[in-house]
């Protein structure tokens, strides 16, 4: 028996076949998980969320604080409810997770991290936020759904009383504000547009149910993962982990080394790596028919077994091009053709820039 | 979880199904409702060539949902005289008609093929039902 979440016993209810999903009882798919993701492409979908893990962080140095914690440089965030993503980093570089942050007020942000790596992290930033005199509060009385798909904004409005439905449609990407007992940001993990609500444990299977009753549709962790595979998003345990850096891991992006005066925590590793040739995280199109999977290796093209290159990180089939797509760490001198050994032949494939699909769009061209 | 099982075909503990097609020995095999309603939806099959000649339990095709790859093991010895076609552009008939349109390949078995080892009907439910105890 794993843990649940307080919708648990409604997606029994709704047909959901449930996994095991870092200790927690996930649906894992409704049905099809391939007709949840096209709905998420084409209409309205939403998934349970709730075993990530919300944490608020308060005090008066908090900015202080989580400028040397994270990464990224929470000193970007201007407005209340501007949200950042960032990796919290090992003095190695590794990554210890991948995280949004919320800036709240002068001295409280908002954190959601990863279900698997709950325990770990908060144990990394408790032990960091005693020097800063910073509270951590893990909010386990939230839950978390995130609607995303090109209604999925108008149909999540549709819950509010009427005054608040024009002020969450106008929320910007990437920012949050509350709406009564709701914390409602512009964010997701799909390509598409839509929103993640924060909200009472207790109302969370209303909501779902209201949700339902609008036309959306209830979507597992299987589509959550093809989905954000064609958005050219990280997942972390298979994209990156404690032995790799963001350099190496698609994820220079979210590093902030300017200004050049802040010390975060990793700092001193990834300007040494900066320096060096090393690995990076791209896409790959198969060319053949087949499916890419995790841990296949990737050889760059004419070469055999010897020339051993790269590695899959992620793959899967694409339900939006009806092709294998992965994530793969490869040297950075690789030429764009390759090969990737799918169970013991070698098959053609292409290295592309992620993302692979972007709001309903391909983004790659599969001829 | 879905589980039609019909009662005039054999089953294999691997979830392999086995139509005797004509009664000098040839049989039908695809994988049966339990297995591709617990793969998900199929998006990628690979059979095997025809003329191949396969042993007893030789893993011989591979289903790919969007979850995972998993075998397929022929469930008697023989030799490929037919193949699927359809489902290299059409997977998700393996999910949409497991005993029908989604059939795999069919074998010529010798003389020497056992069909005894194969399971009724009413000894794959049994087997089934312990199975997800």
């Amino acid at each position: 028996m794993g843990l649940k979440t307080p919708l648990y016993d409604t997606h029994v209810q709704q047909g959901a076949k449930i996994v095991d999903f870092g200790g927690w009882d996930m649906p894992l798919h409704y049905g099809s998980q391939i007709e949840e993701h096209h709905a998420v492409r084409r209409d309205a979908g939403m998934f349970d969320v709730s075993h990530m893990c919300i944490v608020d962080l308060s005090g008066g140095r908090v900015r202080e604080f989580l400028r040397f914690l994270l990464a990224n440089d929470v000193g970007r965030l201007k407005s209340f409810g501007k949200a950042l993503y960032s990796c919290m980093l090992l003095p190695s570089g590794g990554v210890i997770d991948d995280l949004i942050v919320y800036y709240m007020s002068e001295t409280w942000y908002r954190m959601v991290v990863n279900a698997g790596t709950r325990d770990k992290d908060l144990a990394w930033i408790h032990k960091h936020a005693i020097d800063f005199d910073v509270t951590v509060a893990p909010r386990k009385d939230l839950a978390m759904i995130a609607v995303q798909g090109p209604n999925a904004r108008r149909k999540t409005a549709a819950l509010l009383p009427p005054p608040q439905q024009a002020a969450v449609l106008e929320l910007k990407p990437f920012f949050g504000a509350p709406f009564g007992s709701w914390f409602v940001a512009r964010t997701g993990y799909t390509g598409e547009d839509g929103f993640e609500i924060m909200i009472p444990a207790a109302e969370a299977a209303d909501a779902w149910g209201r949700l339902l009753q609008q036309g959306v549709k209830p979507a597992g962790l299987g589509a959550r993962d093809t989905l954000r595979l064609e958005a050219g998003m990280n997942l972390y345990g298979n994209d990156m982990d404690e032995n790799f850096h963001p350099l190496e891991s698609g994820l220079s992006w979210t590093v902030a080394f300017e200004p050049k005066d802040r010390d975060f925590i990793g700092r001193e590793a990834l300007e040494r790596a900066q320096r060096e040739t090393g690995r990076e995280l791209v896409g790959l199109l198969l060319e053949d028919r087949g499916v890419l999977r995790s841990h296949q290796k990737v050889l760059s093209a004419g070469a055999t077994t010897a020339g051993l290159s790269g590695e899959v990180t992620s793959g899967t089939f694409s339900p939006t091009l009806n092709r294998s797509i992965a994530l793969a760490r490869v040297p950075k001198t690789s030429q764009p053709a390759v090969q990737v050994d799918i169970r013991g032949k070698l098959h053609a494939a292409r290295i592309v820039k992620p993302p692979f699909v972007r709001h309903g769009k391909a983004l790659i061209d599969t001829d | 979880m879905s589980n039609n099982i019909p009662g005039d075909l054999k089953y294999t503990k691997s979830h392999e199904w086995v139509r005797q097609v004509q009664p000098n020995g040839a049989i039908e095999i695809g994988i049966t409702d339990h297995a591709q309603s617990a793969l998900g939806d199929l998006v990628f099959v690979e059979v095997p060539d025809v003329g191949r000649t396969l042993k007893a339990g030789e893993a011989c095709a591979v289903v790919e949902s969007v979850k995972a790859a998993s075998d397929v093991y022929s469930p008697l010895a023989g030799k490929v005289i037919a193949i699927n076609d359809v489902l290299a552009s059409k997977p998700e008939l393996l999910n949409e008609d497991p005993y029908g349109a989604g059939w795999l390949f069919r074998l010529e078995t010798g003389a020497s093929a056992n069909a005894a080892a194969l399971m009724s009907a009413s000894a794959y439910e049994t087997f089934l039902a312990e199975e997800s105890k």
